[in-house]
C-alpha cells in the first residue's frame, strides 16, 4: 500500500479531467490524474475530427499532454480504479486500486512484444472493427506512450515470447494490483460516458446487420489511426460506403431508451457527412433528423455550411424501421418523411446510427450523499463542497462545454482547497 | 555558468543496429572536443540514467546532450535539475525510419548529433520575468449573472475582486426574469428568481468592490500590474488589477428591425424581454388594452438564423419561450400558449423541461415557417405558417405575440459606428503623412467600447473573423484561449448561452484569471507555453525601430515609444516568438532559443559537395509529432532531410534562410499549421506570417542567386503524418531537378 498526497484528485483522464487538472496545476496545486484505461485522452482521443471546425483532437491532446509532461504538480495513474472515497471536503482519502500493466516504466515504446505477441483479439478501441495484439499500444500518439499487456487476452500458450522480446526488462507477467490511498482535499469527478448501447434500440438494426454502425464506429472508421486507414468502408465487404444514412435520436430523447438529449450527436453527424463527401465526390448522405440542433454561433454557420451541399440530404422524420438487403448487403432505412409526406424507403450502403452518451458515473463507487439521477447523471446538491462533477458526468455536453465546466470545477476545486499560501 | 558538457549516447531501441554509435561518438568527441561523451545499452533504464546523474554530480557535467529517442518520449526521465538538456532525436528520426547501416543514415544520424551539440551550445537556462509586485486582484467588467458568478469565484478563492457595472444596479438581465429556468433534475418546474441572492452575496462580500453606473475609462499596464481607470457618478477612480475578466454581457437584437413579423406596428407584438417584465408585474396582460392575453404565440427565431439579421443560432430562446409559455398557463390554467419553431433546441437535459411542456394540453407546439403576422379586425393578430408538420399552411389567431429576440453581444460594434470611427482613423492617419486605403475595412477592435486599453494593438479583444462580435475562442478544446493575455471573455459576450451555461463559464474565466495572476507572479507564461520561463530579450541598441515586431506580435505584448523602439510588456508575452521571427536585425532572442542559436545549427550540419542536404523546420506542437508518428509507424522518410523544431513557424527568421543556403543547404521545407480561416495555429498566425515573410524571400535570395523555389511552406496537421513521406520526397525531387547548391564548395 502505497500512500500520496494531493491537493485536488481528478477522476477519468479525457478531455475535461485533463483540463480541470492542467488548470488547477498551473495555478499551482497539486493534482492527481486516475484513469481507469491504459492510456489517457478518453473518448476524445479517438475522434478523428472536431466540430465545427474539423480540427484533429490529437492537437489539443498533444498541448494537454505537453502540459502534463512538463508540470511536476501533475500526478497521473492509468489503469485506476477507484475503490472508495472516503472523509469530507478538505480531507478525502481515495482507495485505488492499479490494475497490473504488465509492462513496467522501463519500456522504450520499441514494440518488439507487440510483433512477438502471437495473439490477436478484438480491438476495442476501434470498437471491435479490427483486432489488435494482447501486447499492444492504441495509436501513434497514445499517451503515456508505454506498452500494455492485456492478460485476460493473453492465452499464455506462447510461454515468454514477449518477455524474452522485451531487452529492457520491461515486461512483467507476475506484475501483481497495487492499492494506493491519496489523501485530498477535493475530488472531481470526470469519468466520461460511452455510448449508448445500440442493440437495445429494436428496430434499427444494430447487432443484426453488419452495416448497421454506431457513429463511434464511424469517427474510428474515418480516423488514419484506425482500423481501415480512414477509408469508410462497410464491414460487410470492404466495399466503399458512398451512401450513408445517418439516423439521428438513436436512442436519444426516447424515453425507452434515454430520455434526454445528448447535444452532440446532431453536430457529429453533419461532421461525419463531411467525412463521407470528402472521401467521395459521388457519395450521398442521408441525415433523417427530428429536430436539428445546432446552437450558437459556429455551430449554425456549420449546418448552413453543409446544407450548400446538395448531397447531403437533409430529411425531417423518425426512422421507423432499419433491415437489410441480403443479397447486396444494402442496408434499407423506412422513414415517415414528415415534409414530403408518406413513408419513404432509402437504401444505402452503411447506416450509422448517432446513438447517445450514456454517463458513466454510475460505476463508481460513489459516497452515498452523491446521487445518481434516472438518467445516470450525478446530482451534486447546491451544498455539496469538495466533489465536483464535470463534462458528462453532469449533463451531456460538446467538447467546448466540457471544457468550460472542466475549468470552472477547478476553480471550485482550488476554493474548497484554499488559496495556497 | 560555466558549461561543462557531457553526451550520451543511447543504443537501444535499433539505434545500434541502425548507425555505427562509436563513429557518431567521434562527432562530440573530435569534431567538437567534448570532454565527456558515453553509451549505454538503454540511457532511459535506470542504470542509464544513473550514468548521466552520476558524471552530474562526479564530473560536474551541467550540460547533457541525450542522443536517443524524440524528446517526446521519455519526458521526465531526462529532466536532470539545474542542468541544460537538449536532445538529438536518433531513435525517431534516424533508427525507426531510415535504412540500418548506410552512409546517408551515418550522415543523418552524425547531423543530429551536430545540431544537438551546437544546440546546447547556445542554449542558456531560463532567468523568468519577474514584476517587482503583481497585483493578484481581478477586474470583471459587467454585473450580470457572468459577471457577479465571476467574482464570487475568485472571492471565494481568496483574490480580491473589482466589480464594474454600468448601470445602476447588479443583476443584468437575469435579475429582469419573472422566474428561472430549472437549474438542476429533473428540470421541470420552474424555479424562483435566485439573482437576487447572488446580488446580496455579491454586494456584502468582503474581496468585493462594487461599482455601479460606473464604466471604464481606460486599462493599461498588463497582467499582474493594470491601472484600470473607473468612470463613476461624474468622477474617475483608479484601481490596479491583476488580470481582467470581460463579462460585459448581451442585448436584445433590436426588434424594430422585425417589422415583418408586426413589431412596431402593432402594440400586441412584444419581445421576449418585454414578456418578463409582464410576467413579473402580475398577469399577463398585452400593451393595447391591458386585457388579459389568453392566447399567447411565441415566434421562435425572430431574427435569428435568419440571413437578414442575425444568421446565428441565440441558443437561449427556446427554452425562454418554452419557459415564458409556462408563465401563460401558470397565471391563467385555461389560458393557451403556441409555440412556433424552426427547430426545438433544447439540448441535453433541458429536453426534459420541453417534455414537461409538451405534456401540458394548453401548450401548442408547432413546426412552421412563420410568414405574417396580421391584425385581426377584433384587435387579435393571425399568425400565418408554412412548412408545418400537417403539411398545409395555417392561420393562428392570438391575442399577443411575443418574438424570441435572439442576443448579440455587447462587444459587437455596429456597422454605422465602424464606419464613423473608420472615417477618424483615415483623416488621423492622413495628417500623419499616411495614405488611407479606402476599401480596408476597419477591424472593430480598433474601436473603444467595454475595456479600452490603453494598447498599441486597439483598445478591445480582436474578435474572429465569423464570429458575428462575440469575444470567443478560436478553440474548441481551449475555451479561454485569449490574444489579450490577462484578459478572459465569459458568457453571453462569448457566446450565446442561457443563464446555466453563462454561471459554469463564468467560473472558468475566473480560474484563468487567477491561474494568471499566479504564473505572472512566478515568471511563468500562460497557456500554452505554460511551463515556459524564458521571455523574449530585445538588444536595443541594434534596433531600427522597424515596428515589425510590435505589428506582428498575436498578443498585443509590444509597445513602441514616440520614436518606434519596441517595448516588450513582458506578462503580455506568450513566447512564442514570433517578434524573434519578425526582427531583420536578429536582436531578439531567447535563452534557450536564439536566431543565432538555429543559424549555428544550420552552420554546423555536414554539408557534402555531392548529395542534397535539406532542412525541415517543423512547428513543434503539430509538425513534430506527426514526423515522431511516422517514426511508430516505422516509415521510411527521406535521409535528405534534417529536422529542426521550433516553437512556431512564426519564428521563422529570413537570416535562417539566408544562413543555411549559403553554408550549402539544398533547400529549406517548413512545416506549420493551417491558416486563414479555422487557423489552427495556437499564436494565431504563426505560419500565415511565415509564409507573408517568404514573400520577401526572393530580394534575400536574388542576392545570392538561388531560385526562391528551394523554400517551400507547407501547411500540415499533426494528423496528416501520412502524407509526409510524399511531400518530402516531392520536395526534395523538385530541389534535386535544380543545379546543386553552388554555395556547397565554399
Amino acid at each position: 500500500m502505497s500512500e500520496h498526497e494531493s491537493n485536488i484528485v481528478v477522476i477519468g483522464g479525457g478531455i475535461s479531467g485533463l483540463t480541470t487538472a492542467t488548470e488547477a496545476a498551473e495555478a499551482g496545486y497539486t493534482v492527481t490524474v486516475l484513469e481507469k484505461d491504459p492510456f489517457l485522452g478518453g473518448r476524445v482521443g479517438r475522434m478523428n475530427k472536431y466540430f465545427p471546425k474539423l480540427c484533429p483532437p490529437v492537437c489539443g491532446l498533444e498541448i494537454n499532454y505537453r502540459r502534463v509532461k512538463f508540470n511536476p504538480r501533475i500526478s497521473y495513474y492509468t489503469m485506476a480504479d477507484v475503490e472508495k472515497i472516503s472523509g469530507n471536503a478538505g480531507n478525502y482519502e481515495v482507495s485505488v486500486k492499479l490494475r497490473p500493466r504488465h509492462v513496467n516504466d522501463k519500456c522504450t515504446g520499441c514494440n518488439a512484444c507487440t510483433e512477438a505477441c502471437p495473439v490477436e483479439v478484438p480491438n476495442e478501441y476501434n470498437a471491435g472493427l479490427n483486432k489488435r495484439k494482447a501486447a499492444y499500444i492504441t495509436t501513434e500518439q497514445a499517451f503515456p506512450f508505454q506498452y500494455v499487456i492485456d492478460k485476460a487476452a493473453c492465452t499464455g500458450d506462447c510461454g515468454t515470447k514477449c518477455r524474452e522480446a522485451c531487452k529492457y526488462d520491461a515486461v512483467d507477467m507476475e506484475m501483481q494490483p497495487q492499492s494506493l490511498k491519496i489523501k485530498a482535499g477535493s475530488i472531481v469527478l470526470a469519468t466520461g460516458w460511452k455510448p449508448y448501447d445500440a442493440k437495445k434500440i429494436d428496430n434499427l438494426g444494430f447487432g443484426r446487420y453488419r452495416n448497421v454502425i454506431t457513429n463511434v464506429m464511424m469517427e474510428r472508421l474515418a480516423s488514419k489511426n484506425g482500423p481501415t486507414g480512414g477509408q469508410i468502408t462497410r464491414p460487410s465487404d470492404g466495399k466503399e460506403a458512398k451512401r450513408v444514412a445517418f439516423v439521428q435520436c438513436a436512442g436519444s430523447r426516447d424515453e425507452n431508451h434515454l430520455a434526454f438529449c445528448s447535444a452532440v450527436c446532431c453536430l457529429a453527424s453533419l461532421k461525419q457527412a463531411t467525412y463521407v463527401r470528402e472521401q467521395y465526390p459521388d457519395s450521398e448522405a442521408y441525415f433523417f433528423y427530428i429536430d436539428i440542433r445546432t446552437p450558437g454561433t459556429s455551430y449554425e454557420r456549420f449546418l448552413n455550411k453543409i446544407k450548400e451541399d446538395d448531397k447531403v440530404r437533409m430529411i425531417k422524420g423518425k426512422v421507423a424501421k432499419v433491415s437489410e438487403d441480403p443479397a447486396t448487403g444494402d442496408v434499407i432505412v423506412e422513414v415517415e418523411d414528415i415534409f414530403a409526406g408518406g413513408k419513404s424507403r432509402v437504401a444505402v450502403d452503411l447506416c450509422v446510427l448517432a446513438t447517445g452518451m450514456e454517463p458513466t458515473i454510475s460505476e463508481l463507487r460513489l459516497p452515498s450523499d452523491i446521487k445518481i439521477n434516472e438518467n445516470g447523471f450525478a446530482v451534486i446538491g447546491k451544498d455539496q463542497k469538495g466533489i465536483y462533477a464535470v463534462g458528462c458526468v453532469k449533463d451531456p455536453v460538446d467538447v467546448a462545454k466540457s471544457v468550460q465546466g472542466a475549468t470552472g470545477a477547478a476553480l471550485k476545486a482550488i476554493q474548497t482547497v484554499g488559496r495556497l499560501a | 555558468m560555466e558549461k561543462k558538457y557531457g553526451v550520451y549516447i543511447c543504443k537501444g531501441c535499433s539505434i545500434a543496429d541502425t548507425v555505427d554509435t562509436e563513429k557518431l561518438a567521434e562527432v562530440a568527441t573530435k569534431e567538437h572536443q567534448i570532454p565527456v561523451c558515453k553509451s549505454h545499452d538503454a540511457l532511459c533504464s535506470p542504470s542509464g540514467l544513473d550514468l548521466i546523474k552520476g558524471d552530474i554530480s562526479g564530473e560536474g557535467v551541467n550540460t547533457v546532450i541525450v542522443a536517443a529517442c524524440s524528446p517526446r518520449a521519455k519526458h521526465r526521465e531526462f529532466i536532470f535539475p539545474g542542468c541544460i538538456v537538449e536532445r538529438a532525436n536518433i531513435r525517431e528520426f534516424v533508427a525507426w525510419t531510415q535504412e540500418p547501416g548506410t552512409e546517408d543514415t551515418q550522415a543523418l544520424a552524425e547531423d543530429y548529433m551536430r545540431l544537438g551539440i551546437t544546440k546546447a551550445k547556445n542554449s542558456f537556462p531560463p532567468e523568468p520575468f519577474l514584476l517587482e509586485e503583481t497585483n493578484k486582484d481581478v477586474l470583471v467588467i459587467g454585473g450580470g449573472i457572468t459577471g457577479m458568478t465571476s467574482a464570487l469565484g475568485a472571492a471565494d478563492a481568496g483574490y480580491k475582486v473589482i466589480l464594474v457595472e454600468k448601470s445602476g444596479e447588479l443583476g443584468g438581465w437575469a435579475a429582469k426574469m419573472h422566474k428561472q429556468l430549472p437549474q438542476s433534475y429533473p428540470f421541470e418546474a420552474l424555479e424562483e428568481n435566485t439573482v437576487k441572492r447572488t446580488i446580496d452575496k455579491v454586494s456584502s462580500h468582503s474581496n468585493i468592490k462594487v461599482y455601479t453606473s460606473a464604466e471604464i475609462e481606460k486599462i493599461a499596464g498588463f497582467p499582474g500590474q493594470y491601472d484600470v481607470s473607473i468612470k463613476t457618478n461624474g468622477t474617475s477612480e483608479q484601481a490596479k488589477a491583476g488580470s481582467v475578466i470581460l463579462a460585459a454581457g448581451w442585448r436584445p437584437y433590436d426588434a424594430n428591425k422585425l417589422d415583418h413579423l408586426g413589431y412596431g406596428k402593432n402594440p400586441n407584438v412584444i419581445t421576449n424581454v418585454q414578456m418578463e417584465e409582464i410576467a413579473s408585474s402580475g398577469r399577463i396582460t398585452r400593451p393595447s388594452d391591458g386585457k388579459e392575453a389568453k392566447r399567447v404565440a411565441f415566434i421562435q427565431c425572430a431574427g435569428s438564423r435568419d440571413a437578414a439579421h442575425l444568421p446565428y443560432c441565440s441558443s437561449y430562446c427556446c427554452l425562454t419561450s418554452l419557459k415564458q409559455a409556462a408563465y401563460v398557463r401558470e397565471k391563467n390554467p385555461n389560458a393557451m400558449a403556441y409555440v412556433l419553431y424552426k427547430d426545438m433546441r433544447t439540448p441535453g437535459q433541458y429536453e426534459l423541461f420541453y417534455k414537461s411542456i409538451q405534456n401540458d394540453p394548453g401548450i401548442m407546439l408547432t413546426k412552421g415557417e412563420v410568414t405574417g403576422v396580421s391584425e385581426t379586425q377584433n384587435g387579435n393578430l393571425f399568425i400565418d405558417l408554412k412548412d408545418t408538420l400537417l403539411g398545409e399552411n395555417i392561420r393562428i389567431e392570438a391575442d399577443m405575440v411575443v418574438l424570441a429576440t435572439g442576443m448579440e453581444p455587447n462587444t459587437k460594434i455596429d456597422a454605422d459606428v465602424l464606419k464613423e470611427w473608420k472615417v477618424k482613423f483615415d483623416e488621423k492617419l492622413k495628417e500623419s503623412g499616411g495614405k488611407p486605403d479606402p476599401n480596408a475595412p476597419l477591424e472593430p477592435h480598433k474601436v473603444p467600447n467595454v475595456l479600452k486599453l490603453e494598447y498599441r494593438q486597439g483598445p478591445e479583444l480582436p474578435g474572429l473573423e465569423e464570429a458575428y462580435g462575440f469575444a470567443d475562442s478560436n478553440y474548441i478544446c481551449f475555451q479561454y484561449e485569449t490574444r489579450r493575455t490577462g484578459i478572459f471573455a465569459a458568457g453571453s459576450v462569448r457566446q450565446p448561452m442561457h443563464m446555466l451555461g453563462s454561471m459554469e463559464d463564468a467560473l472558468g474565466a475566473s480560474m484563468k484569471a487567477i491561474q494568471c495572476v499566479e504564473a505572472t507572479e512566478k515568471g511563468y507564461s500562460i497557456h500554452p507555453r505554460a511551463w515556459d520561463q524564458t521571455y523574449p530579450e530585445v538588444n536595443l541598441q541594434k534596433c531600427t525601430s522597424c515596428k515589425r515586431c510590435t505589428e506582428e506580435c498575436p498578443f498585443g505584448a509590444i509597445e513602441e515609444d514616440a520614436k518606434g523602439t519596441p517595448f516588450h510588456k513582458m506578462t503580455r508575452c506568450r513566447r512564442c516568438g514570433t517578434c524573434l521571427g519578425s526582427c531583420p536585425e536578429r536582436v531578439i532572442n531567447f535563452k534557450d532559443f536564439s536566431i543565432n542559436m538555429i543559424s549555428s545549427m544550420f552552420k554546423s550540419m555536414d554539408v557534402p559537395e555531392e548529395g542534397l542536404r535539406l532542412i525541415g523546420l517543423a512547428c513543434e506542437n503539430d509538425a513534430y509529432p506527426a514526423l515522431d508518428a511516422l517514426a511508430m509507424n516505422r516509415d521510411r522518410v527521406n535521409p535528405a532531410f534534417r529536422f529542426v523544431p521550433v516553437r512556431c513557424l512564426g519564428n521563422l527568421n529570413l537570416a535562417w534562410i539566408a544562413d543555411a543556403l549559403s553554408r550549402g543547404i539544398d533547400g529549406m521545407i517548413l512545416l506549420g499549421c493551417k491558416f486563414g480561416e479555422n487557423y489552427q495555429c495556437h499564436f494565431v498566425r504563426g505560419s500565415e506570417l511565415a509564409s507573408e515573410r517568404l514573400g520577401k524571400l526572393q530580394e534575400t535570395l536574388g542576392r545570392l542567386m538561388l531560385e526562391p523555389e528551394r523554400v517551400k511552406l507547407v501547411q500540415l496537421s499533426i494528423q496528416d503524418y501520412d502524407k509526409l513521406p510524399e511531400i518530402l520526397n516531392d520536395f526534395s525531387e523538385e530541389v534535386g531537378e535544380m543545379e546543386p547548391n553552388p554555395f556547397k564548395e565554399f
